[in-house]
């Protein structure tokens, strides 16, 4: 007993973390991670009720037993005879199973339709691809000047619905920010669709949720929920091509990106730099993280990282690129200077 | 004892596909450089044998599987199509005019050749260079057909890389130019 309840006094300090951690589908940010939050607590609540009510019965009838000792003589004939209200016993139990099983039926009806009219008024809409093993996030605009791309990270305004469409480039991924709402896979050649409301600001975390390879771990992404001034002016800054670097290091810098491997894969707007198989990097040092969350983006782990992705995450398709010193200094003087 | 052979004889068919998707994580392949080839199958004296690759590359799925994702990511499908050739010559043929030995194959794409084929030297790693030989000599056949690839991601429009018939490349003495 003592062990248990110090097991449970451990869970209980280690619940800020958790919360830290920013991934919790019993912290609903939106109406509905509320709906589903609420429906797993209707299910916790009827299967705890019932698993309690087959260990009561089940107890009962032990404790009831007929206790002998050892002068008591031996019974053969107990098993062949007739239990007393047997068979009301079952249908008493099988009636209230299935209206338990219903009254499930109904709530997950109920949640369903909840979850799937979600008022489309004022919305905005995207793209997300998934890669092995990063986000690619579309903002797609009528007004294509106004389109951008950026990767393991999603900014949307809170209380406005947005309507994600969802691909996936190689293989079968998932969705997954579970303090927003349930999972939706992503499947090569297929389009799907979320429909999703922040209704609360925060930052949580997704995480792909279908195995996708070597690096599926690390597939995360940060969702940031903002009030729609703070979005506009994220959105703003990052429809803006990069800024050409000013300094001696970062031009130097801009010219490692450009004449090295780099820039077979990736892009940076406003740079002769334009492909379309790895981060679109034109403000790369404005997101949180790098590598799909693997690392906190620091000018440290940007070096470490371009110096040697296998390291930190085997199996990446980004290959180390062999760079003198002072030439990795410059390219991360310059990718540090992509705000 | 009849039993413990067929065992034996089993465990060696199955164990012999373990190399087969060996992936290697080792991570510093420096960006490439150039290697010595003949770009001519004349030469005096006996012939060279091909140099300075890793046979590692050749006989691995997991490499040309990757070369092929890097054949479509790198936009040589934009004048090879999916080997059937386009501006520029077919990969699936015989006539070879630059070699099919992985060493020629090599040179052709680190330093480009005349006519439109751009060098690609410093911008791709060695390694995805090596991966994207393999990749060319699995469309006509010359790796070893369990380790080429059996589908595409996309739509397959001719017969996968790993029942293609060995083409027997030879060095062909016609300009590209008048291939097409």
């Amino acid at each position: 007993m003592k062990r248990i309840v110090f097991l449970f006094s451990c869970l209980a300090l280690a619940q800020p973390a958790f919360a830290a951690w920013a991934q919790d589908a019993r912290d609903p940010g939106g109406v509905q991670a509320a709906h589903i939050h609420l429906l797993w607590l209707v299910m916790l609540a009827v299967t705890t009720i019932v698993s309690a009510a087959v260990l009561i019965a089940f107890l009962i009838p032990l404790w009831r037993a007929p206790r002998g000792n050892e002068e008591t003589p031996p019974d053969p004939e107990a098993p062949l005879r007739e239990e007393r209200g047997a068979s009301r016993s079952v249908i008493v139990a099988a009636v209230i199973s299935v209206i338990g099983l219903f009254g499930l039926l109904v709530a997950s009806v109920a949640t369903d339709r909840a979850l799937a009219h979600l008022p489309l008024d004022n919305g905005i809409s995207l793209e997300m691809t998934g890669h092995q093993w990063w986000w690619e996030v579309r903002y797609t605009d009528a007004n294509a000047s106004k389109e951008f791309s950026t990767a393991n990270e999603l900014h949307i305004p809170v209380g406005r619905p947005v309507t994600i469409t969802l691909k996936a480039d190689d293989v079968i991924h998932s969705f997954w920010v579970p303090n927003l709402h349930g999972k939706k896979d992503m499947i090569p050649g297929r389009d799907s669709i979320i429909q999703l409301r922040a209704d609360r600001p925060g930052t949580y975390r997704g995480q792909c949720a279908e195995f996708c390879g070597y690096q599926h771990a690390y597939m995360a992404l940060v969702v940031t929920a903002e009030p729609a001034a703070d979005f506009d002016k994220w959105k703003q800054a990052q429809v803006a091509s990069a800024a050409a670097p000013t300094d001696a290091l970062r031009t130097q810098g801009q010219q490692v990106f450009l004449t090295s491997t780099c820039m077979m894969c990736h892009a940076i707007q406003g740079t002769t730099a334009n492909a379309r198989k790895a981060p679109d990097l034109t403000h790369v040092a404005s997101r949180p993280t790098l590598a799909s969350g693997a690392l906190p983006n620091t000018p440290d782990n940007l070096k470490n990282w371009i110096a040697d992705p296998q390291k930190i995450k085997p199996g990446v398709n980004m290959p180390a690129t062999a760079l003198a010193e002072e030439d990795l200094r410059a390219l991360v003087a310059y990718l540090s200077g992509l705000k | 004892m009849k039993q413990f052979v067929v065992a034996a004889l089993a465990l060696a068919v199955i164990l012999s596909a373990c190399e087969r998707e060996a992936r290697r994580f080792e991570s510093s392949s420096p960006t490439s450089k150039s290697v010595t080839v003949t770009m001519s199958g004349l030469q005096p004296g006996q012939s060279n044998p091909s140099r300075g690759y890793d046979p590692h590359y050749q006989e691995n799925a997991f490499a040309i599987s990757q070369g092929k994702r890097l054949f479509s990511w790198f936009n040589c499908v934009g004048c090879h199509a999916h080997g059937g050739g386009a501006i520029g010559p077919a990969l699936m043929d015989s006539e070879w005019v630059y070699g099919s030995e992985p060493a020629n194959i090599y040179a052709t794409i680190l330093e480009g050749r005349p006519n439109g084929m751009p060098s690609f030297r410093g911008r791709i790693t060695d390694e995805q260079l090596w991966q994207l030989v393999a990749y060319v000599r699995s469309m006509s056949g010359l790796v070893p057909s369990d380790a080429a690839p059996g589908r595409t991601d996309t739509m397959q429009t001719g017969t996968p890389e790993g029942r293609r018939d060995n083409e027997n490349p030879r060095m062909s003495s016609t300009p590209p130019s008048s291939q097409r």
